[in-house]
């Protein structure tokens, strides 16, 4: 796949000439960094660390329908992902778009679900390698990611000073640098040597790290250990890790009937840290108290996942770590885990 | 791509009461609206579905007839909660909808040959019910098959017809159970665990199917142990809270088992590996 360059100079025409698709980009909502779809170039906020939401939501609703009924009536009108067209989103960081490729696995297995993996395949996802690390708790490196990762992404930029190196991944990307022609030229013989070098210098500048190396075998045998008390004692069970993380997909669905008895079936994300999420009919609560929750986000990222499917579900991009109100840190109950015996 | 969120519609050509009473278990036996989804449907005995009503939810329950039953489907249900008390509110000509078939099976063919004994409490007889419908449609294929059943009371027995029919069949020997005495019951008074050491089936050939609530089940496990069942002789199902019935939305998982997709069915030998099982 060829490799070519952007300058920053025609950063702006360029989104302006992806913004003929939903164009979805990291843009300023008062002192935080959200994706969201922006019309207009200078909407996009480039200089950012990392969004505070991963762009998980574009495709993976926080509130989605799944399908239209009116009560009583048994025809039920299956809603049409399509409509929201294809999608570009640009600008997110290497460990987002792996968390995409990592969800991937879920939402294709066994069963494949035709919402998310729809807006999969309409989606084209530009990535913005990480010259620095997005934050201090950053530590992709460990748990399979890197700071120039290009798995999940369909184009990576990277900041190289006055332009950007682009690299096309896929034939998604492809397509994109085809629609981007005016604006890209070739890069200079000596540009992916210096990208090289960059991502080994970023891949320095990570400051923390887990060797997560028997971790997944060894949760198993520390089902019973005192280490969930003490890791979850301070858990408010707010949920924020869950909703934050770009691996997380847990969902509910719900039915809402609106007005003259017509209703929709649809599902949002819902957190294995709160009570009511495994609460039988009866009553009865399989995992009754923080204890057991703390115990199955762990397990559930580091054991049953990677039971299936090869890999851990966590991409070390560290928001659950900076957004906890209590400061519950993964990394901690991680080193824990690693210590327990 | 198929949409599996999206639930077929089956009318009710029958429904009644199995027990009275403030948890009171109701069966509907439904066809599908749609001829197309007859003709491509198929289940399993132990397979499940999402029964529900649009506006008001869907919650997951056992098929309670075996695909040898032509022409219908049933499920036997009790009111719970949300969902199940909107159900118990339909009647024959009234609708509503499924997903499914969902989960996996008793693995009846490998059963072949052996012995059968079912140990069921309460409404966890509906599970049962096509493994014993299966096993009297393909009587010459399995040994001999042996019903351990109780509920609190005669009033909360389901399948009681069935039973009595079953009985004087020969097919099948059954063995009933009430907790507290009652005047004119002429069967076992006593929990089911009980009945099972009374029963005391043997071990040799055989496979011991349970279902029943959690409390039950644990103490079933532990007499069969103790009659010498070894726990691959031993079966069972597995409830937990399920949305979506496909292993996405995250929340039926015990270990790294899912129970909608990867159960309700679980050998008791895959259970004692996973500590979140019995919780």
């Amino acid at each position: 796949m060829a490799v070519k360059k952007l300058s920053k100079e025609k950063l702006g025409e360029a989104l302006g000439e992806l913004s003929k698709f939903r164009l979805i980009a990291p843009a300023k909502s008062d002192d935080v960094v959200v994706f969201k779809q922006i019309g207009d170039a200078g909407e996009a906020f480039l200089g950012y660390g990392n969004s505070t939401v991963p762009p998980k939501k574009f495709a993976f609703p926080q509130t989605e329908t799944l399908f239209r009924f009116v009560v009583g009536n048994p025809e039920l009108n299956e809603k049409n992902v399509e409509e929201e067209g294809t999608t570009v989103i640009f600008g997110l960081r290497p460990c987002d778009a792996r968390a995409m490729a990592i969800v991937d696995k879920l939402f294709s297995w066994d069963f494949e679900d035709p919402y998310y993996l729809k807006r999969r395949e309409l989606t084209t996802l530009v990535g913005m390698a990480c010259v620095e690390p997005p934050s201090v708790n950053c530590f992709c490196a460990s748990v399979g990611g890197n700071p120039f990762g290009t798995e999940g992404l369909d184009m990576l930029l990277t900041d190289m000073g006055d332009y950007y190196l682009v690299q096309e991944l896929t034939d998604k990307g492809k397509k994109l640098a085809e629609t981007l022609s005016a604006q890209l030229e070739d890069a200079a013989a000596d540009d992916e040597k210096k990208a090289e070098q960059m991502a080994l210098d970023a891949k320095g500048k990570i400051r923390r790290s887990i060797d997560t190396a028997g971790i997944p075998e060894k949760l198993p045998d520390l089902w019973e250990n005192e280490l969930w008390k003490k890791v979850s004692a301070a858990c408010l069970g707010c949920g924020i890790c869950t909703y934050l993380c770009p691996t997380c997909h847990c969902f509910d669905i719900q039915d809402e009937v609106e007005e003259m008895g017509e209703g929709r079936r649809c599902r949002m994300w819902d957190s294995c840290m709160f009570g009511e999420y495994t609460v039988h009919a009866s009553g009865h609560n399989p995992r009754p108290t923080r204890k057991e929750r703390t115990r199955n986000r762990i397990n559930h990222k580091y054991s049953y996942y990677p039971e299936h499917f090869e890999v851990i579900a966590c991409v070390g991009c560290g928001r659950c770590i900076n957004l906890c109100p209590v400061n519950i840190d993964i990394l901690d109950i991680l080193d824990q885990v690693v210590d327990a015996s | 791509m198929k949409n599996p969120y999206i639930p077929y519609r089956v009318n009710i050509i029958d429904a009644w009461y199995e027990a009275p009473g403030e948890r009171c278990i109701k069966t509907f036996k439904v066809t599908f609206a749609d001829e197309k989804v007859w003709d491509a449907w198929s289940h399993k005995p132990g397979n499940c579905a999402m029964v529900g009503i649009p506006g008001v939810g869907e919650s997951m329950f056992c098929i309670s007839s075996s695909p040898t039953e032509k022409g219908y489907l049933r499920f036997s249900i009790m009111k719970a909660g949300k969902n199940t008390s909107a159900l118990h509110e339909l009647e024959a000509g009234d609708s509503f909808f499924i997903r499914g078939p969902l989960g996996n099976s008793f693995p009846l063919d490998e059963w072949k040959g052996k012995n059968i004994v079912t140990i069921g409490g309460g409404i966890g007889q509906a599970p049962l019910r096509p493994v014993i419908q299966w096993v009297r449609d393909n009587r010459a294929d399995y040994g001999e098959l042996e019903l351990i059943y109780g509920a609190r009371t005669s009033e909360d027995h389901c399948f009681k017809a069935e039973f009595e029919e079953i009985g004087k069949s020969g097919d099948c020997e059954c063995h009933l159970s009430i907790d507290v005495e009652e005047e004119k019951w002429p069967h076992f008074v006593g929990f089911v665990p009980s009945l099972l050491m009374e029963v005391a089936p043997k071990p040799e050939n055989t496979i011991a199917v349970t279902c029943g609530p959690p409390v039950m089940i644990n103490f079933v496990l532990k007499n069969l142990e103790e009659l010498g069942f070894t726990p691959d002789q031993v079966y069972t199902t597995l409830e937990n809270r399920m949305k979506c019935g496909i292993g996405k939305c995250g929340r039926c998982n015990v270990g790294h088992l899912y129970v909608c997709k990867d159960g309700p069915v679980f050998s008791y030998a895959q259970l004692k590996e996973i500590p979140e099982a019995f919780a």
